[in-house]
């Protein structure tokens, strides 16, 4: 299942990066109730929500940066941080620790070098541990780029991490 | 679906096999052809669950009677006599009175069957959840149909009368919910559907959604003619990428056939629905933050009352009800309140959706009436524990409860497990055997709710924390006694103090830990071992 996040993000540096967020902005809308459907855009167009970003957004909507900070730091999937080119998030609920998500939290730590929250010096993947992803049938799980990886062992994790160059 | 008159569970395990179980399950099969019975009734193998002597054990459904032991040579009379003639074989009945009472959960579950009985999912997986006409081909719509045909208040007396309750974890009746709404002063109502299914474990919506989604648009309709709301949301979580898809797919497809908009199929009756997106956060799934996220804000729950029936999404009275629950109506006003009523048991009818998880052989979901036990859960839609032997399930997610392995034979219905000091939950039932450690189970929950608190209310918010520094530090082989009288004091302020029902639960582990458990736990403090040797104990 491949999806938007997935499409190449750009940069906040990139000329046309204010245009970009206007346009996000334009074509979701400027009430307070689009304010959510618009950082989850910015944050799958670029990456995370910046603070140019933010102060761009306060600009055409109207909402306080500090309001719309506020807004993003509650949701786990408004980042305002930068972070890696791949996001791996592993699924630190029960369901997939009873059924090896312990050893698999173990070995991914090991093979990746960094804990939780960390991002390689690569900058290749940045490691975050979150709750039930809704898919417990195959766990443990963890998803990659949004992408549901499952049934999981410490033998098949290197395959799939070697997939995200 | 097939739906089978008869149930036949034949215990086959390790113990039963050694004396020619196979060759019962064989001749069983073998009768049911000779009889013509195949339409009519099921067999399913279980694990061993009586004494060696009465093995193999065979227990015929709805009338919940057991047999045993059953020979090869015995089986033609016990089919001819029970499943074609009708008549309880009363030679062959497990009569020893110690057995019985080994068995005697046996003799609160007359009536029930324990088979699937699929009524929210009965077309999911059969019909194209992309083609309006697919849906329409198999009696969909025919229920809005009906519906726009009464009063209002008529189809709300239906709801009320067939005993649904909320499926999303209170159990709330979701008559007296959509009556309340219907009463509530204004001109402007919402209907939510609220598919921000985020429970760990439980992922029964979202294959609702991605089965069916146009049942859940022909449900709110319904919902929104019956409490004058022409306005709905779907709250889906962020998380949910192909469910969204598929929703939008379908309103897209519903509005273009007119199901959708101003005055629906020339009925007068306008209704439009929106799709929110959640952004990761557990939290929205209680109905206060839930509102507030739709309205662009932090998911930092309401104080209530006022309830959302009477100041809901923009103050305006408001129907929030689960995915599941929506799921039920159509078959409810197609069938009607006494057909629903005729399932489940009198307290709870109707069935509910589960999905089965952990250390048992088969993992998935599965729909069945309400009041069927966990052993039955394992036995024969788990098939039997993987690994080890049973030791607690996990319910509903965190928000459940810990059940443990002596209430398995509690009847699985809200009042039943209420009465245990239990709760349902949402659906999900994690079995956990005996590798797994009580400390280490609980302190994974408590991560959980110390991650996903919003912060808001201080009990929580501290508690949560509290909690989980304690719990780190039992696993660590650094706990004193003075812990657990500290955890009790947290669980119970938590329950007592927190603003929403995610605070009020978070402390339930905790207690169902140490009403059941205790000896495990103390084993860490006292005598420094992890007696599952799952914990590191500081080493």
């Amino acid at each position: 299942m491949e999806n938007t996040a997935n499409q190449q993000k750009i940069s906040y540096d990139h000329p046309d990066a204010i245009g970009e967020i206007r346009n996000i902005i334009l074509d979701t809308g400027r009430s307070k109730d689009a304010l959510i459907a618009v950082l989850k855009k910015v944050a799958d167009r670029f990456g995370y929500i910046s603070n140019i970003a933010v102060q761009e957004i306060s600009r055409q909507t109207s909402i306080s940066a500090a309001e719309i900070f506020s807004v993003a730091t509650f949701y786990r999937m408004l980042p305002t941080t930068q972070r890696g080119r791949h996001v791996i998030e592993f699924c630190e609920s029960l369901p997939c620790h009873v059924v090896g998500g312990r050893e698999l939290y173990r070995a991914l730590v090991d093979q990746l070098g960094v804990q939780a929250g960390e991002t390689s010096a690569d900058g290749r993947f940045t490691l975050l541990t979150t709750s039930c992803l809704g898919v417990c049938e195959v766990g443990p799980v963890l998803s990659i780029d949004n992408n549901i990886h499952g049934n999981l062992s410490a033998e098949s994790l290197a395959e799939i991490l070697a997939k995200y160059g | 679906m097939k739906k089978y008159r008869s149930m036949v569970l034949i215990s086959s395990g390790e113990s039963s096999k050694s004396k020619g179980s196979d060759a019962v399950v064989d001749a069983f099969h073998q009768a049911i052809e000779k009889y013509d019975l195949g339409a009519e009734v099921c067999v399913t193998t279980i694990p061993d669950s009586s004494s060696v002597k009465n093995q193999p054990l065979v227990i015929v459904y709805p009338e919940a009677v057991a047999y045993g032991p059953v020979l090869e040579e015995n089986v033609d009379f016990l089919v001819s006599e029970h499943l074609y003639k009708g008549r309880v074989a009363e030679a062959l009945r497990v009569s020893d009175p110690f057995e019985m009472k080994r068995i005697s959960w046996l003799l609160q579950r007359t009536g029930t069957m324990p088979a699937e009985n699929r009524i929210v999912l009965e077309y999911v997986g059969v019909i194209d959840p992309t083609s309006i006409n697919d849906f329409l081909t198999h009696d969909g719509g025919q229920a809005f149909a009906a519906a726009v045909e009464m009063k209002p208040q008529k189809i709300i007396d239906i709801i009320k009368k067939s005993g649904l309750r909320g499926r999303g974890g209170a159990g709330f009746p979701t008559g007296v919910k959509w009556q309340a709404v219907r009463d509530a002063p204004g001109d402007k109502k919402y209907i939510i559907c609220n598919a921000d299914e985020s429970e760990p474990g439980t992922f029964k919506d979202r294959v609702i959604l991605e089965g069916n989604p146009f049942s859940m648009i022909e449900a709110m309709l319904i919902a929104g003619y019956a409490c004058g709301a022409d306005e709905g949301y779907i709250y889906i979580r962020g998380e949910y990428l192909d469910a969204l898809e598929k929703i939008s797919n379908a309103l897209r497809a519903a509005r273009e056939f007119g199901g959708l908009g101003k005055n629906i199929l020339n009925t007068g009756f306008n209704f439009d629905i929106h799709v929110h997106s959640g952004a990761g956060a557990y939290i929205c799934g209680e109905e206060t933050a839930l509102l507030e996220s739709i309205e662009g804000k932090r998911g930092e729950p309401r104080p209530k009352p006022p309830y959302p029936t009477t100041r809901g999404l923009w103050g305006k009275p408001t129907l929030i009800n689960n995915v599941e629950t929506l799921g039920n109506i159509p078959p409810i006003i197609h069938n009607g309140a006494d057909w629903f009523r005729a399932q489940g048991t009198p307290s709870s009818p109707g069935t509910k959706v589960y999905t089965i998880l952990g250390n048992v052989n088969k993992t998935g979901l599965m729909e069945v009436p309400m009041g069927i036990t966990l052993r039955e859960v394992i036995g024969i839609y788990g098939k039997g524990m993987k690994s080890g032997t049973f030791k607690f399930a996990q319910t509903g997610g965190s928000s459940g409860s810990i059940i443990p392995a002596i209430l398995q034979d509690t009847p699985m219905d809200f009042d039943s497990y209420r009465n245990v000091g239990v709760a349902l939950g949402s659906g999900a039932l994690l079995i956990c055997d005996d590798s797994n450690c009580i400390v280490d189970c609980v302190r994974v929950l408590m991560r959980f709710f110390k991650v996903e608190s919003c912060g808001k209310c201080v009990p929580c918010r501290i508690g949560t924390e509290q909690a989980l520094d304690i719990m780190t530090a039992i696993s660590e082989g650094r706990g004193t006694m003075e812990h657990l009288a500290q955890l009790e004091w947290l669980s119970h302020g938590m329950e007592e103090f927190s603003n929403c029902g995610l605070g009020q639960t978070a402390g339930s582990p905790i207690k169902n830990m140490l009403d059941h458990f205790r000896a495990e736990v103390e084993a860490h403090i006292k005598l420094g071992v992890c007696p599952a040797g799952v914990c590191s104990m500081g080493k």
